[in-house]
């Protein structure tokens, strides 16, 4: 299968159990959110399929591969990425050179002592063709740190898409960002490539709805249900989940 | 930018030059300006770009010096092989030590960068056979800069051969800051955790970081026995590494011309301090400090900028 394939997934933190036998998929194309209450085990599961964290049990599969005991950098390389719930960028480097390293690593000249880091053709074309997508075209040459928090997470969003991944997961990309300024991060999530497979992990239910085409709700580390926006909206468990759990 | 980087070389080669012809007879000081420019440009290529915090900087330097002065003695006189070997002594011992080092960070990696150069002190001390121990490594002659310079007694060929390899030493810098290897450095300095999902092993470009500027400090140490024809214990002393270590500071870290700057700066004021109050002149380049981080934190190489934002009234200088 092309795409993830993730069978039996566990994860014990000495007698916590924060992944419990978890069956998933995300095929190519897919845009599927992952929702669940605080505590629900939604980053530990990331953190899983990323390689940041090691699974007590259970296979994680890429395109056919059994990817399971490989190291973040090499599932990086083989095509799957993740944006940071807290955004992690170089702030002192401006919007180009944040968007500039990782390509320039992709593209296997990361090491390169003899030319200037923004002499390469191909890479600097990508990196404009990052900065027009994202629209940070009048924020390009000025340092991260200067940015608002709603262009930052855009940054984040590009960053991850520089790598050229095949997977791209989306650790609450609208976490902290005013809400006037949503609808940045929702168009950039409806212009991410059609062939890419997108799993968004997210509170905002707003968003979630807007994006997702199908929705995994994860309650303490066991997978509740997956269906339809529809579904979820109407189903009773989420229903008592959401609504009961706000006011309990 | 490329004419900055064009007019601060011009104004650096305008200054050794005015400093040639203003003050001849100290030209052993100024020499030694050269040398130290040199260590503080391998930390600054070290901690400035790439973040490692090291206090031991001097391990390399020593390495390189003991190296350089051996193999003029014992093997073959010639200046630039004596580089060349102090550069590979330095890079040497910057790789050994740092498979450990560069897996640590923080307090524990300042702690081990102190406890290298210490540990090549008594080892340079121990083997008197070789080294000479405290007495230092006599009895180095190196022979004529490509076979026409001689190294002459009042320091005109030591000062022009250490210059030359200073400026050698800034270019080849500069052209790595503006490097994708530069650039990546300052990725890992700023966010390692953001290199790790690039995909890049920071492990990896932190040691190579390390070893260049091991081979770098190598040089400097080389260049040092070249000239003064004496390696002493005080070239693995940690008083050598922290003074480059607020040298850098003080001029500005991650910019390069703020290393030679701050340098220049230090070492003159040390200089007139010392010279003027032999007992107090520590109270000076302390004040000096305390006036630069507190005032302008960004280093010397910031006032400009810090100037032009008071003047319009606003309080918050950039770091």
């Amino acid at each position: 299968m092309q795409g993830l394939e993730v069978r039996g997934l566990s994860k014990h933190f000495g007698g916590l159990v924060v992944s419990e036998n978890i069956d998933f998929d995300l095929p190519a194309g897919a845009r599927k959110a992952l929702i669940g209450p605080n505590g629900a085990g939604k980053s530990t599961f990331a953190n899983l399929i990323t390689g940041i964290l090691r699974p007590s049990a259970g296979t994680i599969r890429f395109d056919g591969q059994d990817i399971g005991s490989l190291k973040e950098a090499q599932r990086v390389q083989m095509g799957i990425a993740k944006t940071f719930q807290i955004t992690t960028l170089f702030p002192q480097l401006t919007v180009r050179e944040n968007l500039r390293l990782p390509i320039l690593e992709r593209q296997g000249l990361g090491r390169r002592l003899f030319m200037r880091a923004d002499s390469n053709r191909s890479v600097e074309a990508e990196v404009s063709a990052l900065v027009d997508q994202f629209a940070l075209g009048s924020l390009a040459d000025r340092p991260v740190l200067d940015l608002a928090y709603g262009q930052q997470r855009l940054v984040e969003m590009a960053l991850s898409l520089a790598l050229k991944p095949k997977v791209l997961i989306l650790d609450e990309p609208a976490a902290g960002v005013p809400s006037s300024e949503t609808h940045l991060i929702i168009d950039a999530i409806e212009r991410l490539p059609d062939d890419l497979a997108v799993l968004v992990i997210e509170h905002d239910m707003d968003l979630v709805f807007r994006i997702a085409r199908s929705i995994v709700v994860l309650v303490q580390g066991r997978i509740l249900t997956e269906g339809t926006p529809q579904e979820i909206a109407t189903n009773a468990k989420v229903r008592e989940l959401y609504l009961g759990g706000s006011h309990g | 930018m490329k004419l900055r980087s064009y007019s601060v070389a011009g104004v650096m080669l305008f200054a050794a030059l005015a400093a040639f012809f203003l003050f001849p007879y100290n030209l052993a000081f100024l020499t030694r300006i050269f040398i130290m420019i040199i260590l503080v440009l391998s930390l600054d290529l070290v901690l400035g770009y790439a973040g490692i915090a090291t206090l031991g900087q001097a391990a390399m330097y020593g390495a390189g010096a003991y190296a350089a002065g051996l193999f003029a003695i014992h093997v073959w006189a010639d200046p630039f092989a004596g580089l060349v070997v102090g550069a590979v002594a330095g890079a040497a011992l910057a790789a050994v030590s740092g498979v450990v080092l560069m897996r640590t960070t923080g307090l524990t990696l300042i702690m081990l960068t102190i406890a290298v150069a210490q540990i090549g002190a008594e080892i340079a001390n121990r083997m008197r056979e070789i080294t000479g121990g405290a007495d230092g490594l006599r009895g180095i002659r190196p022979s004529k800069i490509l076979g026409i310079w001689d190294f002459d007694f009042i320091g005109v060929t030591g000062y022009w051969y250490a210059c030359a390899v200073a400026a050698f030493v800034f270019g080849l810098l500069s052209v790595i800051g503006r490097s994708p290897f530069g650039l990546s450095l300052r990725g890992v300095h700023e966010s390692p955790e953001r290199m790790e999902a690039i995909g890049v092993s920071v492990f990896q470009r932190r040691l190579i970081a390390y070893v260049m500027g091991g081979g770098i400090a190598g040089i400097a140490g080389a260049l040092s026995a070249q000239i003064t024809q004496l390696v002493s214990l005080e070239t693995f002393s940690f008083t050598l590494s922290a003074e480059a270590l607020i040298m850098l500071i003080l001029g500005g870290t991650g910019r390069l011309y703020g290393a030679a700057l701050g340098t220049v700066v230090f070492m003159t004021v040390h200089h007139l301090a010392a010279a003027n109050d032999p007992f107090n002149w520590l109270f000076v380049i302390g004040g000096l400090v305390l006036t630069v981080v507190f005032a302008l934190p960004s280093g010397l190489v910031a006032l400009p900028t810090s100037l032009k934002r008071l003047s319009k009234g606003d309080r918050h200088a950039r770091s």
